[in-house]
Formats: C-alpha cells, sequence, structure tokens
C-alpha cells in the first residue's frame, strides 16, 4: 500500500487500512478491484459510445470538422438511453483537461496530436479527418471502459449535452474533493524515493517508449522505402508496353507482363496507405499514453512526497504524540488511495496494451500477406498467357 | 566484300545429313538457361562431318576463371582474367564425354573470334559477347571487373557465346571457330573491312526491309537498356524495403526484455522479421540472371544492326558501280557523236585547245568500250552477290527471330516464376509472423 517509513510509530484511529473512509476515490480503488475483471468480459457492459459521422462547418471566422458522438446506455446516469451530440476536437481536449483536474490519481488515455502543421498535412482531407475520428473513437472508448472514469461527471455532460459551451464557462463548481485537494499540492515536496513497485512502473514506461519511438522510425523508413520502390516501379511496367509495341509475337507476352507489374504496383500502394492510416497513428498514439502515464507517476511522487514531509514534520514536533493529526491521516489517506487506482489502472493498461499491440501487429502481418498475395495472383495468371503458342502474325 | 558461306577456304567440309533438330535442341539448352542444369556446365551438341574434329558430338564449357598478369602491348605490367575453354566429346552410345581439348583465353581473344565472324560471315546475325564492362549495375553489384560475381556472370556469357555460335548451322562449322578452340597459338588480325561497318554513307535506294529492320533494332536497343536500367533501380529499392524490416528483429527482441507475456511472441517474430531481410539476397542474385539475359539481346541488336549496315555497304558499292558505267557509256556516247553533254577534263581542255585527231579519239573510245565491258561484268556479279547477300542474310534474320522470340519467352516465364517464388515466400514468413503475434 506504499508506506514507506514510520509504519511502527503510527496508529491509526481504525487500526487499519483506510477502507472505511468515505472519499469517492477510495470507494472507486475498491470498485476497481472487483470490477476489474468483469471489464474484460463486457458482457456486464452498460454504456457504448461511437464517434462516426464527421462534418465540416465553415464559418466566417474559422473552419472545423464537428463528429457525431452516439451514446447508449442504461445506466442511472443517464436519463434518457440513447443520445447523439456533435463535437469538436476542442470539446475533446477540454474533456480530458478535466478528466486530468477531476481524477488526477487515474491514468487518462491520450489524445490525438492537437497542432497539426499546416502546410504539410490537409487538414480536411479524407485521411486525415478518418485517422483523427478513429482515434477519438478510441479515446472515448477507452474511458467508457474504465470503471472509474466512465462515472465521471464532465464525461457525462459531454456525451449528452445539447450546449457544451455553457456547460464549460461554469467549470470549477464541480471538482471533486480529491481533484481540489491534489491539485492544491504546490510541488514544494520532493519524494525521497519511489517504491519499487513505482520505480518499476517508470522503468519500463521509458523504455517502452524508447521501443515504441524505434519502432515507429523503423515503420516511418519501410514506408519511404515503399513508396520510393513503388516510383520505380511505375517506371518500370510501361517500359515493357513501349518494347510490346515494336514486337509481333512477343507483344502479348510483354503486354501482359507490364499489366502484371501495374497490378503489383497498385497492391503496393494501398499497403503503403493502409500502413501510414493505420498502423502508425497507434504507435503515436501509446507514446502520447506512456508519457501522460509518466506525469500521473509524477504525481503520485508528489502526494507521497507531501505525505512524509508531514509526517516527518510531526515526528518532530512531538507534542501532537501519540494522536496523528488530521490532515496527516488525509495525506495518508490521498496517498495510498492514489497507489490503489494507480496500480489498477496500470494493470488494466497492460492488459488493454497486449491486446492493442497484438491487433496492431497482426494487422500489420495481415496487410503485408495481402499484398503478397495479390501480386502473387498476378503473376500466377499471366503464367497461361507467356507459355501459349502465338499463331504467326 | 567476299560471299564466305560458301569459300571452301573457311568451311570443313559439310555434314552428313544429320537432323537438324539436334541443333535446335542445343539452340533451346544454351537459348533458355533452363533451372533443372546448372550454369556451371551448359552444353551444347553439334553435328559433325566424319572427317576431323567434328567426328563425334561435342560439349563446349567455359569451365574456370583466373586471374593473371602479364605484360601488355606498350609492355606495362597488367592485370587481367582467363577463361578456360573446354571441349569434350561425347561417346554416341553411353553418353560419357572425354576432354579432347582444353586452352586458356581472355576476352580480348573472344572479341577477336567475333570481329572475325562478322566480317567473314555478314549475313549472320552474330551472337553478341557479354559486356566489356559492367553496366546497369544497382549498388550492391560491383563495377568493377575483377569483382568475382562479375568474372562469374561474365564466364557463363562467354560459355553461352561459344555454344550459341556452335549451334549455328552455319557458323559451327566454321575452321576458325575450330581453331580457337583447339589451337593455342593460332592467330589472325582483325580486318579492315570491320572498319567500313562503322563508316558513314547515303545509299539511294535502300532495301525496304533491311530499313526497316535496322529501326528496329536502334528501338530494341533503346528499349532493353532503359529495362535495364530501371531493373537496377527497382532491384535497389527493393533492396532497401527488405533489409529496414531487419531493424524490426533487433526492436522486438530489445522490447520482449521488459514485457512479460507478450514477451514470446515478439522475439520470435522478431526472428522472422530478420529471416525476411536476409531473403533478399537470394532473390536479387537469381534476378540477375533475367538481366544477362536481356542483355544478351541487348547486343544482339546491335548485331542485327551490323547486317543492315553491311547490306547497305553492299548496296552503296552497287550503286557507285553502277554510277561509274553509266558515266564511262555517257562519255563513250559523246566521244562517239562529237557531241559534249558531259563535263569532262578532256572536254574542257578540246574546248581550250581545239579538237584531237580522229586517231586519238579512236584509242580513248577503244579503251572506254573496253572498261565499260569489264564494268558491266563487274556489276553482274556485284548484282548476283547482293541478291545472295539477301537471301542469305534473310534466311538468317528469320533464324534469330524464331530464336529471339524463343529466348525471350522463356526469359520472361523465369522472371514470372521468380516473382512467384518470391511473393510465396513473402506470404510465408508474414504467417509466421502473424502466428507469433497472436501468440502474445
Amino acid at each position: 500500500m506504499g508506506r514507506s517509513f514510520g509504519d511502527k510509530d503510527l496508529i491509526l484511529p481504525n487500526g487499519g487500512t483506510p477502507v472505511g473512509t468515505s472519499s469517492p476515490a477510495s470507494s472507486s480503488s475498491l470498485l476497481n478491484r472487483l470490477q476489474l475483471d468483469d471489464d474484460i468480459d463486457g458482457e456486464t457492459r452498460d454504456l457504448f459510445v461511437t464517434v462516426d459521422d464527421p462534418k465540416k462547418h465553415v464559418c466566417t471566422m474559422e473552419t472545423y470538422i464537428t463528429y457525431r458522438i452516439t451514446t447508449k446506455s442504461t445506466r442511472v446516469e443517464f436519463d434518457l438511453p440513447e443520445y447523439s451530440v456533435r463535437r469538436r476536437y476542442q470539446d475533446f481536449d477540454w474533456l480530458r483537461n478535466k478528466l486530468e483536474e477531476s481524477q488526477p490519481t487515474h491514468l487518462i488515455p491520450p489524445l490525438p496530436e492537437k497542432f497539426v502543421v499546416k502546410g504539410v498535412v490537409d487538414r480536411f482531407s479524407e485521411e486525415f479527418v478518418e485517422t483523427r475520428r478513429k482515434a477519438l473513437d478510441k479515446f472515448l472508448k477507452r474511458i467508457t471502459d474504465h470503471p472509474v472514469l466512465s462515472f465521471n461527471e464532465h464525461f457525462n455532460v459531454f456525451l449528452t449535452a445539447k450546449d457544451l459551451n455553457a456547460y464549460k464557462k461554469q467549470g470549477m463548481a464541480l471538482l471533486t474533493r480529491v481533484g481540489e485537494s491534489v491539485k492544491h499540492v504546490t510541488g514544494g515536496y520532493k519524494l525521497r524515493t519511489r517504491p519499487l513497485e513505482f520505480a518499476a512502473i517508470g522503468e519500463y514506461l521509458d523504455m517502452f517508449a524508447l521501443k515504441l519511438g524505434t519502432i515507429d522510425r523503423i515503420a516511418q523508413r519501410i514506408i519511404k522505402e515503399e513508396i520510393e520502390y513503388l516510383v520505380e516501379l511505375r517506371e518500370y511496367g510501361p517500359v515493357y508496353s513501349t518494347w510490346s509495341a515494336l514486337e509481333g509475337e512477343l507483344a502479348e507476352p510483354l503486354e501482359g507482363v507490364s499489366g502484371c507489374i501495374g497490378n503489383c504496383s497498385t497492391a503496393l500502394e494501398e499497403l503503403t496507405d493502409d500502413m501510414t492510416e493505420d498502423f502508425l497513428p497507434v504507435l503515436r498514439e501509446y507514446i502520447l499514453y506512456s508519457d501522460s502515464m509518466k506525469s500521473v507517476l509524477k504525481k503520485r511522487d508528489q502526494v507521497q512526497a507531501e505525505y512524509e514531509a508531514k509526517l516527518e514534520a510531526v515526528a518532530l514536533r512531538k507534542e501532537d504524540r501519540p494522536k496523528v493529526p488530521a490532515d496527516v491521516e488525509k495525506c495518508q489517506d490521498r496517498m495510498e488511495c492514489f497507489n490503489a487506482d494507480l496500480k489498477a489502472d496500470m494493470e488494466r493498461w497492460q492488459n488493454n496494451k497486449r491486446q492493442d499491440f497484438r491487433q496492431l501487429l497482426m494487422g500489420m502481418a495481415d496487410k503485408n500477406i495481402q499484398y503478397y498475395e495479390k501480386c502473387l495472383t498476378a503473376w500466377e495468371s499471366i503464367i497461361p498467357l507467356l507459355q501459349e503458342k502465338q499463331e504467326a502474325k | 566484300m567476299e560471299q564466305a558461306p560458301l569459300d571452301p577456304e573457311r568451311q570443313l567440309p559439310p555434314a552428313p545429313l544429320e537432323p537438324l533438330g539436334r541443333s535446335d535442341a542445343g539452340l533451346e539448352a544454351t537459348g533458355g538457361e533452363e533451372a533443372e542444369g546448372s550454369r556451371d556446365a551448359g552444353s551444347g551438341v553439334d553435328t559433325m562431318t566424319e572427317n576431323n574434329f567434328w567426328l563425334k558430338k561435342i560439349e563446349i564449357s567455359v569451365s574456370e576463371a583466373e586471374k593473371r598478369t602479364g605484360r601488355n602491348a606498350m609492355n606495362m605490367q597488367e592485370t587481367y582474367t582467363a577463361y578456360l575453354v573446354e571441349t569434350r566429346s561425347v561417346e554416341h552410345a553411353d553418353g560419357q564425354s572425354v576432354l579432347t581439348d582444353s586452352l586458356w583465353r581472355r576476352y580480348s581473344e573472344f572479341e577477336l573470334l567475333r570481329n572475325y565472324l562478322l566480317v567473314y560471315y555478314p549475313h549472320i546475325v552474330v551472337p553478341p559477347l557479354p559486356e566489356k564492362r559492367a553496366e546497369f549495375v544497382w549498388h550492391k553489384l560491383s563495377a568493377d571487373n575483377m569483382d568475382p560475381d562479375f568474372v562469374e556472370r561474365r564466364r557463363i556469357g562467354l560459355e553461352n557465346f561459344l555454344l550459341r555460335i556452335a549451334s549455328h548451322p552455319i557458323l559451327c562449322r566454321d575452321k576458325i571457330f575450330y581453331l580457337f578452340l583447339t589451337q593455342t597459338n593460332y592467330f589472325f588480325q582483325a580486318d579492315s573491312r570491320l572498319k567500313a561497318l562503322n563508316a558513314t554513307f547515303r545509299v539511294k535506294n535502300p532495301d525496304k526491309r533491311f530499313t526497316e529492320l535496322k529501326h528496329y533494332s536502334d528501338e530494341l536497343q533503346s528499349v532493353i537498356s532503359h529495362l535495364l536500367r530501371v531493373r537496377a533501380r527497382v532491384a535497389d529499392r527493393l533492396y532497401g524495403v527488405y533489409k529496414v524490416h531487419g531493424n524490426y528483429g533487433r526492436v522486438f527482441s530489445e522490447w520482449s526484455a521488459i514485457e512479460k507475456e507478450m514477451g514470446d511472441g515478439l522475439q520470435s517474430a522478431g526472428h522472422h522479421m530478420d529471416v525476411y531481410a536476409s531473403s533478399i539476397d537470394d532473390i536479387l542474385e537469381d534476378e540477375e540472371h533475367y538481366a544477362d539475359q536481356l542483355k544478351e539481346y541487348l547486343f544482339y541488336a546491335e548485331a542485327l544492326r551490323a547486317v543492315c549496315r553491311k547490306h547497305e555497304l553492299m548496296q552503296y558499292d552497287l550503286e557507285m558501280a553502277a554510277q561509274d558505267l553509266a558515266s564511262k557509256k555517257q562519255q563513250c556516247e559523246e566521244l562517239a557523236t562529237g557531241t559534249v553533254r558531259t563535263f569532262s577534263l578532256k572536254g574542257m581542255t578540246t574546248k581550250l585547245f581545239g579538237q584531237e585527231a580522229p586517231e586519238q579519239r579512236e584509242a580513248r573510245i577503244k579503251v572506254l568500250e573496253e572498261q565499260i565491258n569489264e564494268g558491266e561484268q563487274q556489276l553482274k556479279s556485284k548484282n548476283l552477290e547482293g541478291r545472295e547477300f539477301v537471301k542469305n542474310a534473310w534466311a538468317d534474320i528469320e533464324r534469330f527471330k524464331e530464336q529471339k522470340n524463343r529466348d525471350l519467352k522463356e526469359a520472361l516465364i523465369s522472371y514470372a516464376v521468380m516473382q512467384i517464388s518470391m511473393c510465396k515466400k513473402g506470404i510465408q514468413v508474414w504467417t509466421n509472423a502473424k502466428e507469433c503475434f497472436s501468440k502474445m
């Protein structure tokens, strides 16, 4: 539970672990532990969210895209069984910030990158919009799957409110107690040692991000080489056609080879498009995810540091002994809840990560298999043409 | 220009009636580069005469290559490669072969042989030599003539060249070819007629078929060189794609070290990525074979063009002779009738210095008449030569066309087969990798 030193010195009023407190954070961590297995099943699922139907809006001041968010739920938190609203990227960004603020002990999934260099990428191209839509859909689904985050009030409003902007202006009123208290940690405390398990998580995340970065670079390089290969192929095929025009008996075979190379070129183009649209964005997403996780770890360190500092201060004061002041107790609670939430989230994250990468890499293998199968079909189909006995022309 | 094919000096006595089918079989074995036999021991089968060397069926091979150092014409030290040319005779019954001749030849000697054939068989599309210098090289291949891969491919090309000659119905009987295979110290120099092939001149009435053929050979050269250039670039790029995948092997391995359940799947998938990356070397080596087949026809196009040029040369020669004869006839007529229509030095001097005496005129007419007679004979024989040339050339061109269509079809088929094999390997590797990923 993350108690570092001075356990023996402390006598807790409850005589045990702080399960009995009524802070929503600790009850949620209990919920975490109970619901962990159910989540993977999906059978107890009572909330479904989808992102689709991107539309372009042209106004005098700006042009932007909105996405339709469809929600179906039997939860009591929702007044209606079904909702359909339109949101733009800005709204997602707002939601994420709110979640980070209000649920600082949890890992919040990442959003696709906010800023896009205008000259380089067309923000309104079909491919870009579709890639973004998929990432936003993933984002909401991850929140939906989370036993704590999916009950968040801001999330609820995001999914249901007709006028989100009006709600946004209210802001402060809905911060939870834990959110508030953690927010007020000024960061002046320095942690002496990260407990082993969190240190291990930290090291893992560092290495993980490093490896993902390498894989991202390799994948990009492969796509680049494939595109250059494609450029040459597109010149290569037609030369056989040119040759075919010179010949008599060889005309059909040569033309056949030209067509075949053309088909392979098309298959290659499809491969590179797929990899660019489906593979790279997911890698990037996970890099962002591990970045945000590292900052959550740091926040946890802050909470522990504050607790330890306060504890130390009390130990030095002597006069309050043996009673532990309430605020130190609160700190301890906070820390232990944070640790519990984080550990539970890490485990969920690890599981999802494994499934996501399994799917991603199998998808990559699949795309390559399909590419080779298309080429194989093309070449096999011209063998009979090449072997055909031509009549004298 | 001499007509070589019927020249008894050059040819060995004609073979007894043996089915030309065997020749063709030899042709097929060399041209198609069949997958069944290794290229190291190619064989050509030929028909022979009773009397001497061509007694039994023979096999020719260029079996080895060796680096040598020696002194060149300017007494400077040079390094070159020598190739071992071996000839075996094959016993009819049991197919066993016995080594009959074996000698070392360098590339320049092959060139001399080919130049000789070009001159003395002007109507034949003479098989080409493999390239003198490495061309159409993609980055991994070396442009160095001493590079072992280049030497090896050249060895195969030289063997192919000899086999092509051995399976040509006319060229195979050439004496010099026989000497090339059997006698170390034979010697002859390049003919000055070779230079004439490159001279420029205008022909007034070219044979349309030859003009078209020359045009075709130019186009063929151009399209095949373009094809070879682009293919080399394609090979380069493909190499890059495969090799970069090898990086996945390393990073998956490193990543697997920090994972618990995913570790094994990643590690084994990484291994398949390594396999994938290294598979390209063999694939591209096989493809070089295809490039060599195309190169042969690139050079064959040059040989085709040479036949057209020779025809032009003959035609030009003929036209000059006819022109010369016509002008002599006209001169004669003018002298006889006393009218001067053509501008000639004699005519001018007559004008200036007065008419010449009748005896002188008679003498000149007589000389001209003799020359005209001779000219008419020569023209007749040149015309005959010309027609013979066209007939023989066209026969060889038809033969060449059939050979080309056969060989190139084979080459395309084997190329398609290579591509199919590459696709199947790709499917296999990625299927294996997918299975590893599924176990993550």
